[in-house]
């Protein structure tokens, strides 16, 4: 078994599974049968400032959209932050973390923008022993309208000036929370840098609206009629967040700045990606919200078996993966492959001849026996047919070598050519002027 | 003292009420909404799909379980019925296992396909309760076809015909309409009545006239019908049954296993249906299957099939044949009648082993006995009472004169099968008005 020991900004955890600041970790019962389970650490479920605990709805707070067989891919939730006065959370807060020295315990707060106010949730939280604090500059639904959460985080100013109270008020390794309810997740991350962040965290869930009541025309989750937008999470955001996560990591302004991923892990491969992405370690919440907090068993096997697999240490996983996503027009335009379709894993459903048929490139030949075959001479390798293939492995893309004759354009295979030297590409034709 | 599996003879009330009202409830439960919406996720909508190409009523498969997928079982029941308007009883007695689920790409993918049968009924059925009918006429053409015989073939060729405007009169030499589906499927494929209800859901759409208890050739002539509508079409079915060229086939005991089924279709009262203790069914098809699970199930101690070929040639699907010997029926294969024994009434029957050889079927010198007091004759039908003016071909129509058409079993090609009588009466339809309407 690979060691999978972390240790992220100086906060160390068994393994790099946290359970992100959500529902999951709003009570010191959920937060121990996590830890029983296996979880590495928790962001506890953000703390507001001292007076009158926030009020959540009392009808549906959440909001779901599913694939076959009624699997969860996408939650959206309009639940605010923590509805539990703040003394009871941080006498929780101390008990667990003297009961569970090893695991990481990190607090998530949110309180107006005002020095004060940063200055005494910072003093209160202080003798809890907590490992660090989260910053949540991305909750998008409620707590922003009051001039929090993402509300912050969608102005870089904001979230320097408060990142630099933090650091000022505290001596915590300080974690700043984005929301990807941005154009671009540049500007937040390198504001937090500039503030004095330990680390980044991201991403925070998506404005959303999962679906609409036929029956009563409001928006979902409804409430007495009305809808309001939720933040949607779970395996459908992944790509997002694996962009935004390699966007930071590949940035020279950001580039080592320590980043927590989170956005729809779901097994040890999602967490293996963001890891590779640039993540220092990853936060996980509808995963557990949909099969319990036993998932983090699955994710430590298969995290294990692969590092020993590829004979890896867990900190050479992490950023494997950054110095190969590049711009579009870095992507070598001579690099030709072509579906090749195994007759023997084949089914026959037909699916990649309707997809190339019907919206692609006509490069799928089916005969009257349903045999289906790639026609090289029109296959420009979309991958689309790979993609709608029940059959995992059953098509492949196989590159053409160096020199081969491409039978769609005509010509060999050449050297590698990108976009900036493009004959095309009036730039490239500037340049050689 | 009661009857039981051991008492001698065909006799009555073998097992409790109790226990006959379980063996012949509905060996397949309906699907619930949720085991419906499971199975409809797992159709991959395939392109030109293999299933439908499977189906002889080419009903689109892919589009009627992604309607159930997306909660409108009523749209998928119109896709069904678009094609065969008998798709309730098929989705019951289809043998699925050998048409659209044979062809299912998760056969291939996984050996387990989608369950296309139970789905088809889960939206028929959904769509039934509901008591719409989910077509109408077209204006009246004044065009009136007389249809005989009203069983799948005659129902779905008068269900087109009036859709199309034609007035259709629908002759029935039976007390009751449906054919095969009323009298000829075993008892606990189509529990409730539901034959009976999907006639009467058919018939409701207006211009069918139903008459039974009336014989083409006794009460009424091709002829004089060739002269009375503008055309004619038969589904005559098959009504004749093969002997078995045994000695002795005539001796108390020894009945046709159609008759035997019928009966039991139609008795209000199934305790009151004898049944012998020692059962011997002498086919290989779906009647001889019907014929001896359904003596089991009346409370048969002994039940055994007998078929003269290998497992290979019965006609009866793999699935039928292990739905038999899970019942516990015994099947034999590779055996032909020779002698029914008994003083006036069936003792025994005397098999010889055959050998299926490239010269065809011998017998071999080895003989067996087994004792039985009831013996049903299930190898095959054949076409009996053709009208004058037609000649059957190997036994079936292929050839019709003007105005007359024919479908379903009693026409030569094609299974048969009710979904291929479905299929031959709607096509027969639409040639009749394509006649009918041309200029």
């Amino acid at each position: 078994m690979a060691d999978l020991t972390s240790n992220f900004i100086g906060i160390k955890s068994p393994n790099p599974f946290w359970l992100a600041s959500a529902p999951p970790t709003d009570k010191q019962y959920n937060v121990e049968r996590a830890f029983e389970a296996g979880w590495g650490g928790v962001v506890w479920k953000t703390l507001g400032a001292e007076g009158p605990p926030i009020v959540n709805v009392s009808g549906p707070r959440y909001g779901a959209i599913w694939g076959a067989d009624r699997r969860l891919l996408g939650l959206n939730n309009i639940e605010l932050i923590t509805d539990r006065p703040l003394e009871v959370n941080l006498r929780e807060i101390k008990e667990v973390k003297r009961k569970w020295r090893d695991r990481a315990l990190v607090i998530s707060l949110m309180v107006p923008c005002e020095e004060d106010y940063w200055k005494a949730i910072l003093k209160a939280i202080e003798d809890t022993e907590a490992d660090g604090v989260e910053l949540n500059f991305g909750c998008p639904h409620g707590m922003a309208e009051r001039g929090m959460g993402s509300a912050v985080g969608q102005v870089p100013e904001y979230i320097e000036m408060v990142t630099r109270w933090v650091k000022q008020y505290s001596r915590m390794p300080c974690i700043v929370k984005l929301t990807p309810n941005v154009t671009s997740i540049l500007p937040p991350a390198m504001a937090a840098n500039r503030g004095g962040a330990d680390a980044v965290s991201l991403i925070n869930t998506i404005k959303s609206i999962t679906n609409v009541d036929l029956d009563n025309f409001s928006p979902f989750p409804m409430i007495d009629g009305k809808g309001s937008h939720g933040g949607y999470c779970g395996p459908a955001v992944k790509p997002i967040a694996l962009n935004m996560v390699g966007e930071i990591a590949r940035h020279e302004e950001t580039r080592g700045l320590p980043i927590s991923g989170i956005g729809g892990v779901t097994t040890w491969r999602d967490a293996a990606e963001f890891l590779a992405m640039g993540a220092g370690n990853v936060q996980v919440c509808t995963a557990a919200m949909t099969y319990g907090f036993k998932v983090v068993q699955e994710m430590i096997t298969g995290l294990s078996q692969y590092l020993d697999e590829k004979q890896m240490r867990l900190d050479q996983l992490v950023g494997r993966a950054v110095p190969n996503f590049v711009e579009w027009q870095h992507l070598n335009l001579n690099y030709v492959t072509k579906a090749q379709i195994n007759q023997e894993e084949c089914i026959k459903c037909g699916r990649c001849y309707a997809a190339c048929e019907d919206t692609s490139h006509q490069a799928i030949a089916m005969s009257p026996e349903r045999v289906f075959s790639v026609k090289d001479e029109d296959c420009v390798a979309c991958n689309l047919c790979v993609n709608v293939c029940p059959v995992e492995n059953c098509i492949t893309m196989v590159p053409m070598a160096k020199g081969a004759l491409d039978p769609r354009t005509g010509r060999p295979v050449g050297d590698f050519a990108d976009w900036t030297t493009h004959p095309n590409n009036p730039m490239a034709v500037q340049a050689a002027e | 003292m009661p009857n039981s599996p051991l008492t001698p003879g065909i006799v009555p009330a073998r097992l409790s009420a109790e226990a006959l009202a379980r063996n012949f409830a509905d060996h397949e439960p309906p699907f619930d909404l949720h085991e419906a919406r499971v199975a409809a996720d797992r159709c991959y909508f395939c392109h030109d799909a293999p299933c439908m190409a499977a189906c002889p009523t080419t009903i689109d498969i892919p589009l009627f379980i992604r309607q159930i997928a997306t909660g409108t079982p009523e749209a998928a029941a119109k896709t069904i019925w678009s094609q065969n308007i008998l798709g309730g009883i098929c989705a019951r007695v289809c043998p699925t296992e050998t048409l659209c689920e044979e062809a299912c790409v998760r056969e291939a993918a996984e050996g387990k396909p989608v369950e296309i049968g139970r789905l088809q009924r889960f939206a028929t059925d959904t769509a039934m309760a509901k008591e719409v009918h989910p077509f109408s006429r077209s204006p009246s053409t004044g065009k009136r076809v007389a249809v005989v015989g009203a069983g799948p073939a005659g129902l779905a060729c008068a269900h087109r015909l009036a859709m199309k405007g034609h007035e259709v009169t629908v002759f029935e030499r039976r007390p009751k309409a449906g054919g095969l589906n009323e009298y000829g499927i075993a008892s606990y494929k189509a529990t409730g009545g539901f034959a009976a209800h999907e006639v009467d859901w058919l018939l409701s759409i207006g211009g069918i006239t139903l008459r039974t208890g009336v014989e083409l050739g006794r009460d009424i002539t091709l002829d004089a019908l060739r002269g009375e509508y503008d055309a004619v079409f038969l589904g005559l079915g098959l009504q004749g049954v093969n002997a078995l060229r045994a000695e002795g086939e005539e001796k108390e005991g020894v009945r046709n296993a159609v008759d035997f089924i019928a009966e039991l279709r139609q008795a209000p009262d199934l305790g009151a249906l004898p049944v012998g203790r020692d059962v011997v069914v002498i086919g290989g098809g779906m009647t001889a299957v019907d014929a001896a699970v359904q003596s089991k199930l009346l409370g048969a101690e002994n039940v055994t099939i007998v078929y003269r070929r290998g497992q290979d040639r019965m006609s009866a699907s793999t699935h039928e044949q292990d739905h038999a010997v899970q019942a516990g029926v015994r099947i034999i294969h590779n055996a032909a009648p020779l002698r029914v024994l008994g003083n006036g009434r069936v003792e025994a029957v005397e098999f010889a082993y055959t050998e299926d050889g490239p010269g065809g079927l011998t017998l071999l010198p080895e003989t067996f006995r087994l004792k039985a007091d009831q013996v049903f004759k299930a190898i095959g039908q054949t076409l009996t009472g053709a009208p004058d003016g037609i000649r059957p071909e190997g036994g079936k129509i292929a050839l019709t004169p003007a105005k007359v058409w024919a479908g379903g079993d009693c026409r030569a090609g094609g299974e048969d099968l009710t979904v291929t009588a479905v299929a031959e009466g709607r096509d027969a339809a639409e040639a009749i008005h394509a006649h009918l309407t041309a200029a």
